[in-house]
């Protein structure tokens, strides 16, 4: 059983996000890229597979600044090929790109099985995860909280709005879009992925121009009207909890 | 020549998806009036009927049995074959656990572009306006949908379901749907839900909790205020996530939604996929430490506040006055 985990790096939201100057865009030149924490859940998944029933897991991952950090880090969970597709990567490199792009690498590699975040914030164009199968010719579903293995084909738990879940069985391979796994990611420690960064090999692929066909133009980019609808209360959180007894008093909650 | 709006309704276990009714309303904002057609797409088997408040101007009822609930291969091949030979001027799909499964597949197979977590469209001067929710709704995208056809992928908020409603039935048109052997994709069953866990969608109170309540043991401390209130605790995705609440309290995109009288957001950041499960709240109350937290564009009252400083002190004030 080969499985491939695309990894996306997207940026830090608990940052302060920035519109850069031509008003459609976001000027990322100072914000923090990390893991998309939905391909993190993917990564577990993957990981929770290989200990059950045994797996070649492979993360990719597209070479951008801290790139090395993200599949090193994989490695030390338990990751066994750590591949990285090298190119200057473009501002245009969306979704549609990303999904050629890793499609292309991702055949050569001839998994049963790709697992991939079921959304990222950053993805105007739609998530990654359909347009890989597209592009792989392999069947795909997504929302998948749960996943085990059959002769041919896989089960997985996909969830459908308002609570309700359904097994979902696909030929393998796959793409399976993860939108949780079936445990918390797993911790690792600082030591094991510098240990990784030792040991772990890392192979570079030099990645075709990327095609970013398939996603409209945005001509402005600007932030919601926050705190123009909540209306704000200031003070500790002695103040702040008087007010809330007031307004629960007011609205008949107490 | 006037264009078509194209509709994908979703429905789920025999019940057409309020979200659809969302889709129509979009699809009339899109449409020029007195020029352009709006049409519903709906699959199925033995649903013909399931459509028939939809405002649109037309209803394309595909029939089979395959069809009879949601396949993300069976829908790709029935609405490929649909959208090749229309060729509308949109294609507007939920962005769902049912239509985010297909919109991009179809999106690469036919080489027409797509646009997700969309609010809102509009037409101006021949051209359609989108506004998208991106970096979980931190920012709001503008921009054009390209032609001749572009796909959509739209989530809750922009439209409210009754604009998309009407009594008299659409004209209906069936279709014929494409040989459906060999699917890859096949739904085994639908798992039925925990029983014995209280139902969040019924309860009048939810103090509910986001990553900001940082660990499993502080959640005792939202229980602690849920009961001083007569509430109960439900959860963003984060939190059941980590196994800190049962999926029975999750509010949003694959959980519930909820209506409650009073709706407390703790270190809830409000991200789309959370906020369309509770928007309708009568009352929310948001406490986040991020000042630039998408929650506060829904709640009615905001504190820029830790909720681990707050929540002791409001249980307590709020057992004091209830036994004043």
């Amino acid at each position: 059983m080969k499985i491939v985990v695309p990894l996306k790096l997207v940026p830090d939201l608990v940052e302060e996000l920035e519109i850069a100057a031509s008003g459609a865009e976001l000027d990322t030149s100072f914000s923090r890229l990390l893991l998309n924490e939905f391909d993190e859940h993917a990564l577990e998944q993957a990981l929770l597979l290989k200990e059950r029933s045994g797996a070649e897991v492979t993360a990719l991952t597209a070479g951008i600044e801290g790139a090395d950090e993200v599949l090193y880090n994989a490695a030390a969970k338990g990751a066994d090929r750590l591949v990285k597709l090298s190119l200057d990567f473009p501002k245009s490199t969306n979704s549609h790109a990303m999904a050629r792009l890793y499609g292309t690498a991702i055949r050569d590699l001839g998994p049963d099985l790709v697992l991939v975040g079921v959304q990222a914030h950053d993805s105007l164009d739609g998530p990654i995860g359909p347009m890989l199968a597209e592009v792989l010719g392999m069947p795909y579903v997504g929302y998948v909280a749960g996943l085990r293995l059959g002769d041919g084909c896989c089960v997985a738990k996909k969830e459908y709005p308002g609570g309700v879940t359904a097994e979902v069985e696909l030929d393998l391979p796959a793409v399976l879009g993860i939108q949780a796994a079936e445990q918390p990611p797993r911790y690792v420690a600082i030591s094991r992925v510098r240990l990784a960064m030792k040991e772990a090999s890392l192979e570079q692929q030099v990645a075709p121009e990327p095609n970013p066909g398939g996603a409209a133009a945005v001509c402005r980019m600007y932030k919601p009207e926050t705190g123009q609808r909540a209306s704000m209360i200031e003070g500790d959180e002695g103040t702040v909890a008087g007010k809330l007894l007031e307004i629960f008093r007011e609205q008949g909650l107490l | 020549m006037g264009h078509e709006i194209l509709i994908v309704a979703e429905h789920l276990r025999g019940q057409l998806r309020e979200l659809s009714y969302t889709l129509a309303a979009a699809a009339r904002a899109a449409a020029r009036p007195d020029e352009d057609r709006t049409t519903a797409a709906l699959l199925g088997h033995g649903v013909e009927g399931l459509a028939n408040e939809l405002d649109v101007d037309q209803l394309l009822y595909v029939e089979h049995p395959a069809l009879e609930e949601f396949t993300s291969d069976a829908y790709s091949r029935v609405l490929a074959g649909l959208i090749e030979e229309r060729r509308p001027r949109a294609v507007l799909f939920g962005d769902t656990t049912i239509g985010a499964d297909v919109a991009g597949g179809l999106s690469m197979r036919l080489g027409l572009p797509l646009v997700s977590s969309c609010l809102s469209l509009r037409q101006a001067e021949g051209q359609i306006h989108f506004v998208s929710k991106v970096y979980a709704g931190k920012i709001l995208a503008e921009g054009e949908l390209p032609a001749p056809t572009a796909l959509v992928a739209m989530i809750p908020g922009g439209y409210r379901p009754e604009q998309g409603r009407r009594t008299n039935p659409p004209a209906l048109e069936r279709v014929t749907p494409p040989a459906l052997e060999g699917l890859r994709v096949r739904l085994k069953g639908y798992a039925e839900p925990e029983a014995g866990d209280v139902d969040i969608s019924r309860e009048a109170i939810l103090v509910s909790v986001g990553r900001g309540i940082q660990r499993q043991e502080n959640i005792e401390l939202a229980q602690e205020l849920a009961e001083a209130l007569g509430g109960t605790v439900s959860g963003s995705r984060p939190v059941v996530d980590q196994g800190w609440l049962p999926s029975t309290r999750l509010v949003g995109k694959s959980g519930k939604t909820v209506k409650p009288k009073l709706y407390l957001a703790l270190g809830i950041s409000g991200a789309p996929e959370h906020a369309e499960g509770m928007s309708e709240s009568e009352l929310i109350i948001a406490v986040n430490t991020d000042p630039s937290a998408p929650i506060f564009g829904v709640a009615r009252y905001g504190a820029q506040l830790d909720v681990l400083d707050l929540l002791p002190v409001l249980s307590e004030k709020v057992r004091e006055a209830k036994a004043a």
